[in-house]
């Protein structure tokens, strides 16, 4: 099944992502990360189709898709 | 090598520079030394090489710093206001630790001046010019000849330390024609080797990163101060003065460039009419030959400094001796002076020498406003108008 | 499953310094995969402006050179004509491209240096704190311009794409922008031709690209996508302003 990872070490929470993906499947965590922002986070994984839409808006080259 | 052309001083420069291995140049039309970009623009291309006129100095020197990022041996030359824009660009180029060299053809200023020739921009290339803390290498020739083979002194050094290096002319010096030799076999471009730091076709080592700033705490000064340590050397190392008539001389005309031509002739009538002066000419103007003067103030008894602006050269001059001797100064800003005219300051400056020294230093003597001490002296008596006390000093 | 987006050659693996939600990381990430997709980030120079992509040298993983505020162009034209198998880009801010440095801008289009442009047009200055740029549109606030642009205090804004659109020299002019995943996609396809013109000689290119800047427009970048949506793409255009094709024709229709 197609999923994505999120880098918590380069996320910096912006969001984007979470407008990015067709099947609103990304959300943002409640728990800071180490670098100290609420990091974006595969909230549906089973909704995820892998199109990596997220990952080409991504600023910080946090995402990492699978397919 | 070895026979004798005639030519200009301007072309002279251009020429010098390609046979030391110049095949990039970038520059901006600019009076007196306009004939520096024309002859590359012909000259180059024929060696191989690329001649850009650029849209201001300011580009013309960015293109410069981007050549010598590869390790291009490249030129770049202007007239005083023009090196004032290309300042900014030569001080990322001390600061990226990029080898280059300019040539400044002075002409009158400030602002927009005149175009004759002029030793106005002493202090903006002997200190460094734009902003920040650095140096680069001055030389100043006095000849056509010189012009002719100075880019070549220029480029080793300016690739031995990796540092920017200019020649400091005017626009006699760059209009004047006399006959030249080059004394160099042409060097061949292809006979250099990467140093290791020269940017492109990175196949098989790591990036390379060619920048002039560092933001991490404390380390631009590390950097500054590994550039200090190279700046000593070179003042241990690489000092270029001339010294005529100086050993037996009471006074030392003191000048460079240009003015030094024409203190040399003033020397010459100084000397037929029996006054014992000498002529000392820093070729380098950094590094500035301090401790020869400094020598030199030991055994003679006055300078006189004749340089064609307000008095910047005297400083340098003045910092060497730190005191030591009284130095005079014969300042022409903006102005060419005759050699009658310096010779008229040479003997004036002569005439007005304190006595000979003592015979006896005398250290364990008390010094008390006797005359013969040094000026210092009685113009420490308070309440004395100071001019009185000058002439009181005087034969 | 099988990693899909590996980390480009063309970037060095760090994290970026760029604030939350900024432009430049997306178009960092499509620059670095180009370099590597078409095999030259071995000969690649890049040159870092003076502006918030400072720390470019750092990140493009190919020989670096920052230079002086806004004259990326010209150290691009010395090291592309002292090293022509190389290919050069230059990576440049508003402030950089279009105010201090718009002579070697014009001048370099003109020359038609064989050069690739890569223009961050965020419509204000990051670096230093949110000052009007060129390009700051009619009404925005900077904080030079606190109550907003006013053209009859600060003037008009400056399009770059159509300003070059006029000289020959220039080859490739293109306006993409990084607020949709869809637009990366074809900024990234306007960063390669502009790329492959240099690698075919075709001379200057210059892909301008209408970015976020959270932090200077005091928005969330949420917000701030929608700002480039709605107020600047109807200033600022996409598209092709000028191609390679186009000159062919025209130089093709004059013999
Ligand atoms: C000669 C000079 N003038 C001014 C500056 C200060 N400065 C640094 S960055 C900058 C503006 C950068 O804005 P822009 O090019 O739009 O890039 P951004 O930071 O928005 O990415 C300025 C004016 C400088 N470094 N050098
Ligand atoms: S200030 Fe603007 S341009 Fe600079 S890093 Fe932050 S968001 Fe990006």
């Amino acid at each position: 099944m197609p999923e994505i990872k999120v880098n918590e070490r380069l996320c910096k929470g912006c969001e984007l992502c979470t407008s990015a993906c067709p099947k609103q499947c990304i959300a943002m965590s409640d728990k800071f990360s180490t670098t100290g922002y609420y990091p974006a986070m595969l909230a549906k994984q089973e909704c995820c189709i892998g199109c990596g839409l997220c990952a080409q808006i991504c600023p910080d080259l946090a995402i990492e898709v699978y397919k | 090598m070895g026979e004798k052309i005639l030519m200009k001083g301007n072309e002279a420069l251009a020429e010098g520079a390609i046979r030391a291995g110049c095949r990039f140049f970038s520059g901006y039309p600019i009076t007196p030394q306009n004939e520096v970009p024309e002859y590359m623009s012909w000259r180059l291309p024929d060696e191989g090489g690329t001649f850009i006129q650029a849209e201001s100095e300011v580009a013309a020197i960015n293109m410069i710093y981007g050549a010598a990022s590869t390790g291009m041996r490249c030129m770049t030359s202007s007239s005083s206001p023009g090196i004032s824009l290309k300042q900014e660009g030569i001080s990322y180029c001390a600061g990226a630790d990029l080898p280059f060299f300019y040539a400044n053809v002075v002409r009158g200023g400030p602002g927009l001046g005149n175009i004759a020739a002029s030793q106005g921009d002493y202090h903006q290339s002997v200190r460094g010019g734009g902003h920040g803390d650095y140096r680069v290498l001055v030389l100043a020739p006095n000849s056509v000849d010189e012009m002719a083979n100075f880019p070549k002194k220029c480029y080793e050094l300016a690739f031995r330390y990796r540092m920017p290096s200019m020649i400091l002319a005017d626009g006699i010096l760059g209009q004047m024609m006399e006959p030249v030799e080059f004394k160099f076999e042409p060097v061949d471009p292809k006979s250099f080797k990467e140093a290791g730091w020269e940017l492109g076709l990175a196949a098989g080592r790591r990036k390379r990163i060619v920048r002039s700033y560092d933001l991490r705490e404390g380390e631009l000064e590390k950097i500054n101060a590994a550039r200090l340590k190279k700046y000593r050397e070179i003042e241990e190392k690489e000092v270029l003065f001339e010294a005529k008539q100086c050993d037996d001389a009471e006074l030392v005309v003191v000048a460079y460039g240009t003015s030094s031509r024409i203190a040399a002739a003033a020397v010459k009538m100084a000397r037929d009419k029996g006054l014992k002066v000498g002529l000392f000419r820093p070729i380098t103007l950094w590094p500035f030959p301090k401790k020869q003067l400094a020598k030199l103030a030991e055994k003679s008894r006055k300078f006189l400094v004749v340089e064609m602006s307000m008095g910047q050269f005297v400083d340098d001059v003045r910092l060497a001796v730190c005191g030591r001797i009284e130095v005079d100064l014969y300042a022409r800003p903006a102005g060419i002076p005759s050699g009658e005219e310096t010779f008229a300051a040479v003997e004036k400056s002569y005439k007005s020498m304190t006595p000979a020294r003592a015979a006896a230093p005398a250290k364990t003597a008390k010094p008390k406003g006797k005359p013969g001490r040094p000026r210092k002296k009685p113009a420490k008596k308070a309440g004395r108008p100071a001019k009185k006390t000058r002439k009181g000093g005087r034969r | 499953m099988e990693l899909v987006n590996k980390w480009p050659a063309g970037l060095v693996e760090m994290p970026l310094r760029y604030c939350p939600g900024c432009g430049h990381g997306i178009v960092h990430r499509i620059v670095g995969e180009c370099l590597e997709e078409l095999g030259i980030r071995e000969r690649t120079v890049g040159v870092a402006p003076v502006g918030c992509s400072v720390f470019a040298d750092d990140y493009f993983n190919c020989d670096m050179i920052q230079g002086p505020h806004g004259r990326g162009p010209a150290i691009a034209t010395g090291i592309k004509r002292s090293k022509p198998e190389c290919i050069v880009f230059s990576y440049q801010g508003d402030g950089d491209l279009a105010s201090i440095g718009m002579a070697e801008t014009i001048h370099s289009a003109a020359r038609s240096e064989n050069i690739t442009v890569i223009f961050i047009n965020n419509a204000i200055y990051g670096m230093t704190g949110g000052q009007m740029a060129p390009t700051t549109l009619i009404g925005q606030k900077a904080s030079t311009c606190p109550r907003g642009r006013d053209p009859k205090v600060n003037g008009y804004p400056i399009r770059i794409c159509e300003l070059l659109q006029s000289l020959e020299g220039a080859s490739y002019l293109e306006r993409t922008s990084v607020h949709t995943a869809a637009n990366a996609i074809k900024t990234k396809k306007a960063v390669k031709r502009a790329f492959q013109n240099q690698i075919e000689c075709k001379g200057f290119s210059l892909v301008e690209v209408l970015s976020m800047c959270p932090t200077g427009w005091e928005a969330t970048p949420l917000n701030s996508v929608k700002y480039i949506a709605d107020k600047m793409m109807p200033l600022y255009p996409l598209g092709v302003y000028r191609s390679p094709e186009q000159r062919e024709q025209k130089e093709g229709g004059a013999a």
